[in-house]
């Protein structure tokens, strides 16, 4: 397991048993994933910047002020039973914030509960793991991180062509117009293709 | 005792507990998260594990002595352990686990009595054999020899 490029993505987990926690732990580092562990949905929230607004923490250290986000996380992997808290109601926070909505989610649970797997996917979970979770499962985190970054890094560039416009920045300009040409057409045929599942049904 | 025959012992109990259902796939997949800069991971969790049955079969126990039983508490107490047990691979433990949380959800108290025992005894004897096993692997590192990977199909 060597320094690959993946290391640099950082995955917060949240489970409220510590069996659990150590477990997960390890089947990321040995997916060369870099990992934060918490036990509880408010710590995870407390970890991502994201502070409610009914709970102010007076101890909070003026440097880091709210809904900022000291700490770069690109996944969330949350457990879905837990005291206090649930992974549903962490995941419903995390998408209702403005400044964390982007961040993937993937929820785990023991209880193959589909009525409770359509509602975290309808929530906007990326994925939904039973558990024991095994290495396995683990590879299909990789493609909603690398998701996330490049359409971080899209809004970026393409804020940049919009504020410069010189002839340099016009070649990246036509990539960029031309990726979301390829968007909008992979979007058209999602589209396309969304009604014709629907009657297959 | 020879190394190798130690070695063959742990291959062989190994194995056994698998059979006999003991254990389950679960079980190695701790076993490949285990390397030279975790070499006791195992152990590690699975004292983890020893920790947290322990106190939620006492909890358990409390709980099913009271006069009104609060079935709800009792429930997310065998849920837990249900949990734990299901991520260290202790099959035989979780599956006494679901037999008594369709107790639970009955609210019948004495199949819960029932169920307890049943799982404190599936919950000793695993105990007794990851001792048995994890004595076997010190026996082998401290003779200098090294622990033999098990394979099998899950």
């Amino acid at each position: 397991m060597g320094m690959a490029a993946e290391s640099q993505f950082h995955v917060l987990a949240v489970d409220d048993s510590i069996i659990d926690r150590k477990l997960i732990e390890r089947l990321l580092k040995t997916s060369s994933y870099q990992v934060t562990t918490v036990d509880s949905g408010t710590k995870a929230l407390e970890f991502l910047g994201l502070h409610q607004n009914d709970t102010v923490n007076p101890n909070t250290p003026s440097a880091s002020p709210n809904n900022h986000q000291d700490v770069e996380v690109n996944l969330v992997l949350t457990d879905y039973c837990m005291p206090g808290m649930t992974g549903y109601d962490l995941l419903k926070k995390i998408k209702e914030s403005s400044s964390l909505r982007n961040i993937p989610v993937v929820i785990m649970s023991s209880e193959n509960v589909p009525s409770r797997i359509t509602r975290c996917l309808e929530e906007g979970a990326e994925e939904f793991f039973l558990k024991p979770v095994r290495l396995s499962d683990l590879s299909k985190l990789r493609p909603h991180m690398l998701k996330t970054k490049f359409n971080d890094q899209y809004q970026k560039q393409e804020e940049n062509a919009a504020a410069f416009q010189s002839p340099k920045q016009h070649k990246t300009e036509q990539n960029l117009q031309q990726k979301q040409c390829n968007n909008n057409k992979r979007k058209a045929i999602d589209e396309g293709l969304s009604p014709l599942r629907r009657r297959t049904r | 005792m020879e190394v190798v025959q130690i070695q063959r012992r742990l291959v062989d109990y190994t194995k056994s507990l698998f059979m006999e259902g003991f254990l389950d796939g679960q079980f190695l997949q701790l076993q490949q998260l285990q390397d030279e800069s975790n070499p006791d991971f195992v152990v590690e969790v699975v004292s983890l594990f020893f920790d947290d049955s322990e106190k939620l079969l006492n909890e358990l126990t409390i709980a099913l002595d009271q006069p009104n039983v609060d079935f709800k508490k009792v429930d997310g107490h065998v849920h837990q352990l249900k949990g734990s047990s299901s991520s260290i691979g202790a099959q035989r433990v979780k599956n006494a686990c679901i037999a008594f949380r369709s107790f639970c959800e009955g609210q019948n108290i004495e199949g819960c009595l029932a169920c307890l025992q049943q799982v404190k005894q599936e919950y000793y004897l695993v105990k007794n054999k990851l001792e048995t096993l994890f004595r076997l692997e010190q026996q082998i590192v401290a003779s200098g020899g090294s622990i033999p990977m098990i394979e099998m199909g899950f």
